[in-house]
């Protein structure tokens, strides 16, 4: 017997009228990539599921007349790198969503649902956070933005206010000169969850950085902007010394756990390991820009 | 318990079926519809054994709720060969032995079938990172790789 409704609404409106009223009992279903092993597992039990992706503005890339982007909560990874220009622009925030999961998980895994599920290591939310994105959320209240690295909360939560569903990322316009990379540190090449990840978002001028934002992943319990690694490498020519402090500000910046990923100590070097590695690969693509 | 009533298109069929809320779309074929080539392998979305394709991408039907094809287009395994005649991937799967148990093989051959109408001319690495969601217990995957790749130049030569 189940007593599980499922809707899925083709208005947002309808959508937070219906997520609203069910209160605690209800999960936004995107890509389910996550909320189906939940469920399968007996992790959760919820009693509406409101799938959100008949909402055109849930599936939607949007470019902007400002030269941003805006993408739909519910975008798969795929259909973002199906799309002509996000990954020219973001390649950063591209690679960093096609490295959650298997082709077939990013069929229909979404950088919304990545955000909303809350853990630390997802794959897609430092690149985001070193995007600078910003997210558009609507409740019963209203809409409203949000910084991108403020929705975490904790491991599993995010300050999302009850009923409130989270719409779409705005990334900004690029200036000349700009790009972004992400990595992650995992013991194999594909299909696992990041020991570290490090996203790095950069404007190069003459060799010289003149605007930077740093995104750290699993190594607190959430997902942090590490303002102290763009400060050491704005101004730079990404010179040793540069990267060296730049590399010791995202150390210093984690707080993370032991376990079978990897330990405290480990993953507090890799941070800075990962941070030299991801700025030079921002700023090759950059140079291009 | 109210069941759903489902109306969706399969492997080109118009197909209505019922179902509950909360049965995946692995659940669906293999149940009320009677396809039963989409394996359930880990019920997670980590072994790949139940991939279709919805609206031509490429995912694991385990990680689907079957409401959720209400109005969409899902091609599986049963929709691979033109009757009696093979797809060039299940000839060539069959040529080479690029299988043992059988149980991962739908699931190979729709993913790689993926691949190919995305990317007809995939380098090895290609193939072997988009099959990283198949998993095989049996061939050390070489001879699904080397299949593919094959089938692959057979494909452009034509």
């Amino acid at each position: 017997m189940t007593e599980l409704r499922y809707l899925a609404p083709d208005t947002l409106d309808e959508a937070i009228g219906a997520f609203a009223a069910a209160g605690s009992a209800a999960r936004i279903l995107a890509g389910g990539t996550d909320l189906l092993v939940q469920m399968r597992s007996g992790v959760l039990k919820p009693g509406v599921i409101v799938d959100i992706k008949k909402i055109p503005e849930m599936t939607a890339i949007e470019e902007t007349a400002d030269g941003g982007f805006r993408i739909g909560a519910a975008v798969s990874g795929m259909a973002l790198a199906e799309h002509k220009t996000f990954g020219k622009v973001w390649p950063g925030v591209l690679e960093a969503i096609n490295l959650i999961g298997s082709k077939q998980v990013q069929g229909r895994a979404s950088a919304g649902g990545n955000l909303c599920n809350g853990s630390p290591a997802g794959d897609s939310v430092p690149a985001m956070v070193a995007a600078g994105a910003v997210v558009t959320v609507q409740g019963p209240n209203g809409r409203r933005e949000m910084k991108v690295e403020d929705v975490p909360a904790g491991p599993g939560r995010t300050n999302l206010k009850p009923g409130e569903i989270l719409v779409s990322f705005s990334l900004p316009p690029r200036p000349p000169g700009s790009s972004n990379a992400y990595l992650r540190m995992i013991p194999r090449t594909e299909m696992d969850i990041a020991v570290v990840g490090c996203g790095v978002s950069l404007t190069m001028n003459d060799g010289i950085v003149t605007a930077a934002r740093v995104g750290l992943g699993a190594v607190a319990p959430t997902v942090l902007l590490v303002e102290d690694a763009a400060k050491a490498l704005i101004g730079s020519k990404l010179d040793d010394a540069a990267l060296a402090r730049a590399a010791s500000a995202c150390s210093a910046a984690c707080r993370p756990i032991d376990d079978k990923r990897g330990t405290i100590a480990y993953r507090t070097k890799v941070a800075g390991v990962l941070l030299k590695r991801t700025a030079a690969i921002a700023a090759k693509r950059a140079q291009g820009n | 318990m109210a069941k759903v009533h489902v109306t969706t298109l399969i492997n080109g069929e118009p197909t209505e079926f019922l179902c509950e809320p909360n049965d995946t779309m692995l659940d669906a074929l293999r149940g009320p519809l009677g396809l039963t080539g989409s394996k359930e392998g880990c019920a997670s979305g980590d072994c790949g054994a139940c991939s279709i394709t919805l609206d031509d991408r490429l995912v694991c039907s385990c990680l689907m709720l079957a409401v959720e094809s209400e109005g969409h287009e899902i091609r599986t395994i049963e929709g691979m060969a033109q009757g009696d005649r093979l797809h060039p991937l299940q000839q060539k799967f069959l040529e080479m032995a690029a299988l043992q148990c059988g149980i991962c093989t739908s699931g190979m051959l729709v993913a790689s079938d993926a691949l190919l109408k995305k990317n007809p001319d995939p380098t090895e690495e290609e193939v072997r990172f988009w099959l990283a969601g198949n998993l095989c217990r049996c061939t050390g995957y070489d001879k699904i790789v080397r299949a593919v790749m094959e089938t692959a130049a057979e494909m452009r030569a034509q």
